[in-house]
């Protein structure tokens, strides 16, 4: 039913996505790489003997890979045997010991097999796990969503909560796939090739070593250089793709003011600009590969002439050059993977901060030790000096008092804004109150636990919540044990049985982005959803606001029947709607100003009078 | 896929063109690399060889490298340049496309695909399109050219680099059967997440009002679980393939010098020394054309995303805007102001029932036209059809006598002053918000009128307490100002643009009822002859129209002003009940 995604989700996957070439990583930062990291290994905890072995294994996968051209030197030496050569003055044809090159094969194919079951074990290992732990994160942040006061989301966009669960632990289960292993296979890789190397000849080793240096100062050179385009780039992204989410979800503006052309010319400049920081950040970006492939072959030709010359001097036989082939390989491909594995781990690191921030917030207190409860209740409830502000250092309201009888309707109006919706907030504990208390017959309501306090009501919001799933599922929600008949008497109480009855599935409709209800006939299920729980307390919270003022007569039947019998407090925007209501609370900028009933309040001539009168106020002339 | 390379310039061509010989120059010197490297071997081998050689051989091969280097990054340069081109042309054209577009297309594609389409989609395609001309290219040339190099030099070595080349074809062919597909799916389970985490998040109060926690866990569980068998799925799938591709790596090597060992066995003596330095080049030649291979796979791996995104692309820029200019500049000069209805109908594409069925009215010049009637009955899709958002089924609608069809949409547009339901601020200055569009093509557009417009709209107050009042920025979305606020502007916009015709779309409704009045009546000072049609939900807002008429699902059902429509219209009546008391009513 809302599926749109934020602007800043949008824009965050988006630099996911474009942040530098492929296999570069992105840029973003964690603020605390030490701490995350070690944050996120308590968090594996119980997976990392698993992990340790996958890294072993990882590791001795690539050490078997660095013993190959070792052994190709053997082989090739021994090959040489058969090669004619000069003994002496004369040539002599030798015979290839066939024993020799066939154990040497075996031992060869046992050593790559093994690499490579290492190897698929270990990816395997780390694939199973990663998904793992990813999973556990989302169902750690879900799950705090349901814990974290209310408050936290004052100041925090849903948006960026759903970015956590998806984006960033998308982000963490990628990097840490990819990540650890390869690093730690490049590493052995790179130290493996270096010693191998060493042991087999130090001079073509150095040579090795050095043409690989050069070429690496030229490639961070030049990736340093890039580092201003690809900010660029994605400042360049970041303002075309304000600029079209601007222009298309304002279309008809634009079209009605014939602001097309400006739109154009703006868009126009907005586009050049990224391609030219485009073309440049892609370009730098592009000079990777063949930068790696550079470095490969001049290492290669290196390997070879310094290679030539030893094996002329009679120093290496040339097997040794055979080796060294397959050792620059072996030696540079590591590099890129290392630097790439560090970004990776920086990714991680980046995406993890923001997990773990979510998941350390403050929660609600626990409550276990609650054992008083609230059972039949009457319906009595009484403010008693209550004290509340959103901030400590800004009071909302001031020693509010006032007893309100069982079965009493109490409206709380005031301009929007006002923070009519604070004593709701107060009444169902979704905030505590800083000073005073709030009883259910007598029964403060801190004393009980807050699922206590929320049995005892039933609630209808301004905003419609329905959720993807049947008519049926919405309307009986969480309640456990309503039958069918229940389900089917609240929606004729409501009077929309009828309307169900003409959908294809009737209650088993489905609502999705492709139900067409309209904002009545929602207000109408979220009440019927509110009978089902049948609570002695009622909050009815601007229910009908969205709703034009016919629909608004039928939903308020709907409600007047709801009302019935139960103490009921009403927040309305219409004043023409609570003018029966036992108590109005007036509200203004956040603190209750006037309270009594409606003629009271009248004959008192304050705000409340005044807002009342202009609603009906005729014209001037 | 390939249909939306059409839009590749002849000069782009060109670029691909010339890259393409650099792509050939860059082959045959990778390629070039081993011959010398015979030579060498052979120099080595061969007892008694000169070291300068040596030295002369090596140059070629640094040579060769750098060569090679350069026309890699010419290559790189050409692919970066008609890649991001491209990608700004697409994204121009799409931008124009949609700038074209009526509400109704809009309205098909929704305005967040859209969105989606010109950005994501783009770069899908950019990102391609530049490893394309880079790998696609070179691939198969280095591959083809190597293979012919190598051809001749051993059955049995072509056998195992053969073997080699299937092992890696048969697992790119099962990850793209099996796997890819999952991976498209995985985006719906990712959204189901999603979905299920935004639920819980916009009904917190719900979620926790009615102790649901429990029940919104299990929901994400189930979700939560589906997505992470296909991720366990997909990762563990492609979790195989580095170790296989490494392996064949390593065993094609191993097999080339074991074959070696056999063949130089069975050679001649003379012929020795040949078997064995083409062993040698051999065994890189196999290389370049794994590695080859391998580009190829991740070409292929790119491909379905990126064709889906061409595919949404093209399907934007495929469809044609259903409206289209008139030819007429001007409306009848006798008929200033007026807007006449004559017996409109309207429906939706592919929908059964008219929203609108049968319309009759016209306003006069300075009139005030009211339409109130219940949610869903019709009233802004009818005053859309003024400024032509939508084109009416049957009927025709007047504007200063003309059919709306037959204007140069410019001039249509300049006549109206239009304010949507949802009111729109754009990033800039205050002024710029109201001066928006052609208000500002008179360049005499002076700030004292903008002020002007803002003062009838009520919005002097808080204009003026913000910083820098009427230069004061304004956020994307107008977020930094309040919805009552932001209607504001939007009318000052409409008042700014001086019109003959106001179209007020339920524009007062995040006013309090104060401002309303006091807004409507300076309205009605200041601009005396513009008409203007307004459509409301309150009853107050409309009473002292000069007609009102009341829509009841699509259809006319009441004439007349407040008074006359008391008495004889019982859906007005309703209305005007549920809003105002007895007393209220009967004080009229």
């Amino acid at each position: 039913m809302m599926s749109k995604q934020t602007p800043k989700t949008r824009n965050r996957q988006f630099a996911d996505r474009m942040n530098g070439p492929p296999g570069m990583g992105s840029n973003e930062k964690a603020k605390n790489f030490k701490k995350t990291w070690s944050q996120l290994l308590r968090y594996c905890k119980s997976y990392l003997p698993v992990i340790l072995t996958a890294l072993i294994l990882a590791s001795l996968s690539a050490v078997f890979v660095v013993i190959g051209p070792d052994k190709i030197k053997d082989m090739t030496n021994e090959i040489q045997n058969g090669l004619p050569a000069l003994i002496n003055g004369v040539p002599i044809v030798g015979a290839i010991d066939m024993s020799i090159i066939i154990s040497i094969g075996t031992m060869l194919i046992f050593l790559y097999a093994g690499s490579a079951i290492f190897g698929l074990i270990e990816s395997y290992i780390m694939a199973t796990i990663t998904a793992k732990i990813s999973k556990n994160m989302r169902s750690d942040i879900s799950r705090k969503i349901n814990k974290i006061p209310f408050k936290y989301f004052d100041k925090t966009s849903y948006g960026d909560v759903i970015s956590r669960v998806t984006n960033d632990v998308d982000a963490i289960g990628q990097t840490l796939n990819q990540s650890l292993d390869q690093l730690v296979r490049a590493i052995t890789l790179f130290a493996g090739s270096m010693i191998m190397m060493l042991i087999t000849n130090w001079i073509m080793a150095l040579t090795a070593i050095g043409a690989s240096v050069i070429g690496f100062v030229l490639m961070i050179a030049i990736m340093s250089k890039s580092q201003k385009y690809f900010a660029e780039q994605q400042q360049g992204l970041g303002n075309i793709n304000g600029h079209i989410e601007e222009i298309y979800s304002g279309h008809n503006i634009v079209k009605a003011y014939n602001g097309g052309k400006n739109a154009k010319k703006t868009f126009e400049h907005f586009n050049h600009s990224l391609y030219d920081s485009g073309w440049k950040s892609q370009f730098l970006s592009g000079l990777m590969m063949p930068l790696m492939m550079f470095i490969g072959n001049f290492g290669y030709v290196a390997v070879c002439v310094v290679g030539a010359i030893l094996a002329m001097n009679g120093t290496i036989p040339f097997a040794v050059i055979i080796a060294f082939m397959i050792y620059i390989r072996l030696f540079t491909q590591p590099l890129t993977q290392m630097a790439q594995s560090m970004q990776q781990l920086q990714r991680t690191a980046a995406a993890s901060e923001r997990v773990f921030e979510f998941l350390a917030e403050e929660e609600l207190t626990d409550e276990s030790q609650k054992l008083q409860k609230l059972e039949n209740i009457q319906g009595n409830v009484e403010f008693k000096h209550v004290h509340f502000g959103y901030e400590p250092d800004k009071p909302v309201i001031n020693d509010f008092s006032a007893k309100i009888d069982a079965g009493q309707k109490i409206a709380i109006v005031g301009p929007t804004g006002a923070g009519k919706t604070t004593i709701v907030n107060l009444l169902m504990r979704f905030y505590e109150i800083d000073n005073g208390e709030i009883c259910i017959d007598n029964t403060p309501t801190y004393q009980v636990t807050r699922e206590n306090v929320h049995e005892q009501f039933c609630m209808v919001l301004q905003d419609t919540w329905l959720f993807e799933g049947t008519i049926k599922e919405n309307i009986i929600y969480s309640k456990q044990g309503i039958t069918d008949e229940e389900v089917i008497t609240v929606c004729k109480t409501v009077g929309i049985h009828h309307f169900i009855r003409t959908l294809p599935n009737g209650y088993n409709t489905i609502l999705n982005d492709q139900t067409n209800l309209s904002a009545g006939q929602k207000q109408l299920l979220t009440i019927a959803r509110a009978m089902i729980q049948n609570a002695p307390l009622l909050i009815l919270d601007e229910a009908t606001s969205s709703v034009d003022t016919r629909t608004e007569k039928i939903v308020q039947e709907a409600m007047d029947k709801l009302t019935h019998g139960r103490t009921s407090f009403v927040i309305a925007h219409r004043l023409s709607t609570i003018r029966n209501a036992d108590m109005i609370l007036v509200m203004k900028d956040g603190d209750i100003i006037e309270n009594g009933n409606h003629t009271e309040l009248l004959k008192k001539g304050g705000f409340y009078a005044e807002l009342y009168n202009s609603q009906f106020e005729q014209h001037d002339q | 896929m390939i249909k939306i390379f059409k839009y590749l310039t002849p000069k782009d061509w060109a670029i691909i063109g010339a890259s393409l010989i650099f792509i050939i120059a860059q082959v045959w010197l990778d390629l070039k690399l081993p011959d010398y490297m015979t030579e060498i071997t052979m120099l080595v081998q061969t007892p008694g060889s000169a070291m300068r050689d040596v030295y002369i051989a090596g140059g070629y091969m640094i040579l060769c490298t750098l060569g090679s280097l350069i026309a890699a990054i010419i290559v790189g340069f050409f692919a970066a340049r008609v890649g991001t081109s491209f990608s700004q042309r697409l994204r121009s054209l799409l931008f124009n496309k949609v700038e074209s577009f009526s509400m109704e297309e809009i309205n098909r594609f929704s305005t967040s695909s859209l969105i989606t389409r010109s950005t994501n989609d783009i770069i899908q395609i950019q990102m391609l399109l530049v490893l394309a001309l880079q790998l696609v290219i070179k691939a198969p040339i280095m591959a083809t050219w190597a293979i012919t190099k190598i051809a001749g030099k051993g059955f049995e070595w072509s056998m195992a680099t053969g073997i080699a080349v299937i092992v890696i074809l048969v697992l790119v062919t099962f990850l793209i059967a099996f796997v890819i597909p999952k991976f498209k799916k995985m985006q719906a389970l990712i959204d189901d997440v999603t979905r299920v985490t935004r639920e819980n998040l916009t009904g917190l109060r719900v979620v926790r009002a009615y102790n649901a926690e429990e029940y919104q866990k299990t929901k994400f569980e189930t979700a939560n679980k589906a997505l992470t068998d296909a991720q366990m799925f997909t990762n563990r799938a492609m979790a195989t393939m580095m170790p296989v591709l490494m392996a064949t790596l390593n065993v094609l090597s191993l097999a080339i010098y074991w074959i070696g060992a056999y063949l130089i066995e069975a050679a001649q003596a003379i012929d020795k020394l040949i078997v064995f330095s083409n062993m040698v080049v051999f065994s890189m030649y196999a290389m370049q054309v794994i590695i080859s291979f391998i580009m190829v796979v991740i070409i292929f791996i790119m491909l379905p995303r990126a064709s889906v995104s061409a595919k949404r692309i093209n399907e934007v820029l495929d469809t044609n805007p259903s409206i289209v200019d008139g030819k007429e500049a001007a409306g009848k000069p006798d008929l200033v102001g007026e807007v006449t209805f004559n017996n409109v109908s309207f429906k939706y594409p592919d929908a059964a029932d008219y929203v609108l069925d049968d319309i009759t009215f016209t306003a006069k010049q300075g009139e005030t036209l009211a339409f109130i009637g219940s949610t869903g009955s019709g009233k802004s899709t009818l005053i859309n059809l003024i400024p032509r958002l939508f084109d009416a089924t049957k009927g025709e609608v007047l504007v200063d006598g003309v059919n709306v069809k037959d204007y140069k949409l410019e001039a249509l547009y300049s006549k109206i002053g239009y304010v949507p339901q949802k009111a729109v601020l754009f990033k800039g200055t205050v002024e710029s918000n109201v001066a928006y569009g052609d208000n500002r093509s008179d360049d005499d557009l002076s700030i004292d009128e903008v002020k002007k417009a803002i003062q009838i709209a009520q919005g002097t107050d808080f204009v003026e307490k913000m910083q820098d009042s009427y230069s004061a920025a304004i956020t994307q979305g107008g977020t930094n100002v309040s919805g009552g606020q932001k209607q504001r502007l939007a009318i000052a916009r409409a008042i700014c643009r001086k019109p003959e015709i106001y179209i007020f779309d339920d524009s007062f409704s995040a006013l309090d009822y104060k401002t309303d009045r006091a807004l409507r009546s300076k309205l009605k000072q200041e601009t005396a002859g513009v008409t203007s049609i307004i459509v409301a939900q309150r009853i107050g807002t409309i009473m002292d129209a000069d007609q009102i008429l009341v829509l009841d699902q699509g259809k006319i059902v009441g004439k007349g002003n407040h008074k006359e429509l008391l008495n004889s219209c019982s859906v007005y009546r309703e209305i005007a009940m549920s809003q105002l008391s007895e007393e209220e009513l009967d004080d009229e």
